[in-house]
């Protein structure tokens, strides 16, 4: 219905804008790009004479910008995209980039610089970084708005190529426009749309939609079926319309989610980044069945409204196999090996890899806390390790179910010492694993970085890791309905602690139940049968009793 | 010497064939919910089978405000006069063809055996069937109603289903037995007129 509305209304003003559009008005000259227009914003960076100049390098823009917000860089300085740490103040773990390990590409500590060309920050290009310099703080990073500044940022640093294209085209490397046109993109500054922020999460771990299952390019053109928020048909919403950011600080982090919202509507200045926070604790309208909203306290909203991932047709790795990694061919060069749909299953670089699209998520419960697995953790390397911990259980009245991505795989350890390992694998020396593919050295030069001991003995254990999803949000008619989960094998099936109506559980009730049934049918035919056979032999004649 | 009576107020038959086909309805859908096939579809059966309870419970409110004002409750007084003779109807005599030794009337609609089992329905079936339907439907609010420490949604459903298979299994017997009539409609016409041609008492 709003939506008609909506519709009707631009039609109106379409109309009205054209029918009162003086003659000739395509010559006007252009004042503002449209999208300028569009923008909620009151200053066209465009017409900014600070702007108005040729940038030799990202600090000299960001001196630029400076000139006018010069508080950002400051509250920049104290955000977990700059610092790449975070202090989860209930666990006290200190969470982050900068400490964490996973089982994609497992450390940032031991690739510093290299893994440091996605930062905000101007010239990461050594061990050493200055943390408190403002004008290191990198401003296109995120208010680029066209979404190409980071991979040429990228170019310009020179990354390894590895680092994103486990397949290249070296002949065509030459082609490769390296160098961003910083004072074209000073005057397209704006709020980060999609493309801004996308340009990196998008691509997290090394690929388009590798990591997250619901964050990859195909937002960028998504319909409302992929994601009802941010299609281009639909709502058109972008990253920070629900993360909001007030003074450079996200709303939403992975590291400390609020897996049950009991605030309610308080959008007023931006959303906390939670489905409640604009939709309400009793999100269903009253046309809709009765019964959903009684399941928001149990169940959380992405549940039922992710009805899969990797919808948009880009796959998502579902399993990473490091232990395989390095196998060269007999000319001792590195391998690619696809599936028949053109999928990497297997790269001397990154080992084996299963993908999946549509993929049914998996389902826990959980109440928002997180431990994180870290390098002073022992490990049984005969268990499958758990690289994070969903805390939460139906017991738990803060726990909701939700639905994760989980990405397992097989990754290096420290075999004697039994603690997950950190790798090198950038470089230029034959201790970075991309280029001698020597685990021991890699993995030896990795622990050394991250300052800590090492046994000189590598193995691999299974991991597993689990990370809810929030994004591809589906409209209502393409979300789970309750036959998903309320029937045999439904969605819930291995989710422990509940009592799930509809799914036929209670094997001995039902073997009661059939057995009474069938005897009172037994009893009544045989009854009947005796009646009637009794009847034919007296004849029809009563005897007497 | 046969007799016609008018055994079954209009109230009661209507309340009868009523109440009959809801519980077969509500064990069609309640079977569904309880997947063992798919009819109606998951979501149209839970919404059916709730929106009959309700019309149950509303034709129950009508049936004991009846039977409380006509006195026609004392029909379901157990009585242990004769049991044994109607059990040995039953077991034994029908088959040697042996007449029913008990005679209605207006004022005795069920021999002694009915009294039985129907009370057996009223006192502990029906009640379990009923509070745990209920509980199930408003398990949302188990908490403030201070249930959800000692309640639990298995046990609820379990003996939810437990009664539905003992009103099951009686509605097999049930329909049996109104078969054992003079022809096999006897009992069937009287229900639908009212009418009963019964045995005069000597």
């Amino acid at each position: 219905m709003v939506n008609r509305e909506q519709r009707c209304l631009a039609l109106i003003l379409a109309i009205g804008l054209i029918t009162s559009l003086p003659s000739g008005a395509s010559e006007q000259p252009a004042e503002a790009a449209p999208s300028a227009l569009r923008s909620q914003s009151t200053a066209d960076h465009s017409t900014f004479e600070a702007l108005a100049q040729r940038f030799k390098s990202g600090r000299e823009l960001t001196k630029a910008c400076l000139s006018c917000h010069n508080l950002a860089a400051k509250q920049v300085h104290t955000s977990t995209h700059w610092n790449w740490e975070f202090t989860n103040e209930e666990t006290g773990q200190s969470l982050g980039k900068r400490n964490l390990l996973n089982s994609t590409l497992i450390s940032v500590s031991s690739n510093g610089p290299y893994c440091a060309r996605c930062h905000i920050g101007n010239e990461w290009t050594e061990e050493t970084f200055d943390f408190s310099a403002e004008e290191q703080v990198d401003c296109l990073a995120c208010h680029d708005t066209t979404g190409t500044y980071a991979s040429k940022k990228m170019h310009q640093l020179r990354v390894k190529c590895s680092a994103c294209h486990v397949e290249f085209d070296k002949s065509k490397s030459r082609d490769v426009v390296r160098k961003p046109n910083l004072s074209e993109l000073a005057k397209r500054v704006g709020k980060p749309n999609l493309a801004s922020c996308g340009s990196c999460h998008f691509y997290s771990d090394g690929g388009d939609g590798i990591k997250h299952g619901d964050l990859d390019t195909s937002l960028l053109s998504a319909s409302r079926h992929l994601d009802v928020h941010m299609a281009k048909d639909g709502l058109d919403y972008s990253c920070t319309t629900c993360h909001k950011a007030e003074g450079h600080q996200m709303r939403g982090t992975r590291y400390a989610p609020e897996a049950k919202d009991t605030h309610g509507i308080d959008v007023v200045g931006g959303s906390r980044a939670t489905c409640e926070s604009c939709h309400g604790l009793a999100p269903h309208p009253d046309s809709a069945n009765v019964k959903l909203n009684d399941h928001v306290d149990r169940i959380a909203c992405q549940t039922c409204h992710i009805p899969a991932l990797a919808r948009g047709g880009r796959p998502t790795k579902t399993y990473w196999d490091w232990s395989t990694a390095g196998r060269l061919n007999d000319a001792g060069k590195e391998i690619v090996e696809k599936d028949g749909e053109g999928r990497i299953i297997y790269s001397s670089q990154r080992g084996g890899s299963q993908w999946s699209e549509n993929l049914v998520p998996d389902y826990v419960w959980f109440n928002g806390k997180i431990e994180y697995l870290t390098m002073d953790d022992k490990i049984d390397p005969a268990s499958v390790v758990q690289l994070n911990t969903l805390a939460g259980s139906s017991d738990d009245p803060e726990s909701r179910i939700w639905p994760v991505k989980t990405l397992r795989g097989k990754q290096p350890i420290d075999a004697i010492n039994e603690t997950l390992a950190s790798v090198r694998l950038f470089g230029k020396k034959d201790d970075a694993f991309w280029k001698a593919y020597d685990w021991t050295a890699s993995v030896g030069a990795g622990m050394k970085a991250a300052g800590r001991e090492f046994s000189g003995k590598v193995g691999f254990v299974e991991t597993e890791m689990r990370n809810p999803v929030n994004h591809t949000i589906a409209p209502a008619e393409d979300s789970l309905t309750c036959v998903s989960c309320h029937s045999r094998n439904g969605r819930m099936a291995g989710v422990p602690g509940i009592f799930m109506p509809g799914t036929g559980t209670g094997a001995i009730l039902d073997i009661f139940g059939l057995l009474l049934i069938g005897s009172s049918v037994l009893v009544v035919l045989g009854h009947g049968t005796l009646r009637v056979l009794m009847k034919v032999r007296n004849n029809g004649r009563r005897r007497p009793s | 010497m046969k007799n016609r009576i008018y055994l079954y107020a209009r109230f009661e038959r209507f309340w009868h064939w009523s109440q009959a086909s809801l519980i077969i309805f509500m064990a069609l859908t309640g079977f569904e919910i309880h997947a063992f096939y798919v009819l109606f579809g998951y979501e149209s059966a839970v919404q059916l089978h709730t929106t009959a309870a309700w019309v149950l419970i509303g034709l129950w409110i009508f049936a004991i405000f009846w039977h409380a004002t006509t006195g026609e409750w004392k029909q379901y007084i157990p009585t242990f006069d004769r049991v044994v003779t109607i059990v040995r109807f039953y077991s034994v005599d029908i088959f040697n063809n042996a007449p029913h030794p008990y005679h209605k009337s207006r004022l005795q609609k069920h021999n002694p055996l009915q009294r039985f089992v129907y009370l057996l329905l009223w006192v502990l079936i029906n009640p379990a069937i009923w509070i745990s339907g209920l509980l199930y439907f408003f398990y949302n609010d188990w908490k403030a109603l201070g249930l959800a420490s000692f309640l639990s949604l298995e046990v609820v459903a379990v003996v939810h289903t437990v009664a539905a298979y003992l009103i099951f299994s009686f509605l097999i017997f049930h329909v049996y037995l109104v078969t054992i009539g003079d022809t096999p409609l006897t009992h069937i016409k009287a229900m639908i007129t009212g009418w009963e041609e019964v045995e005069q008492e000597e």
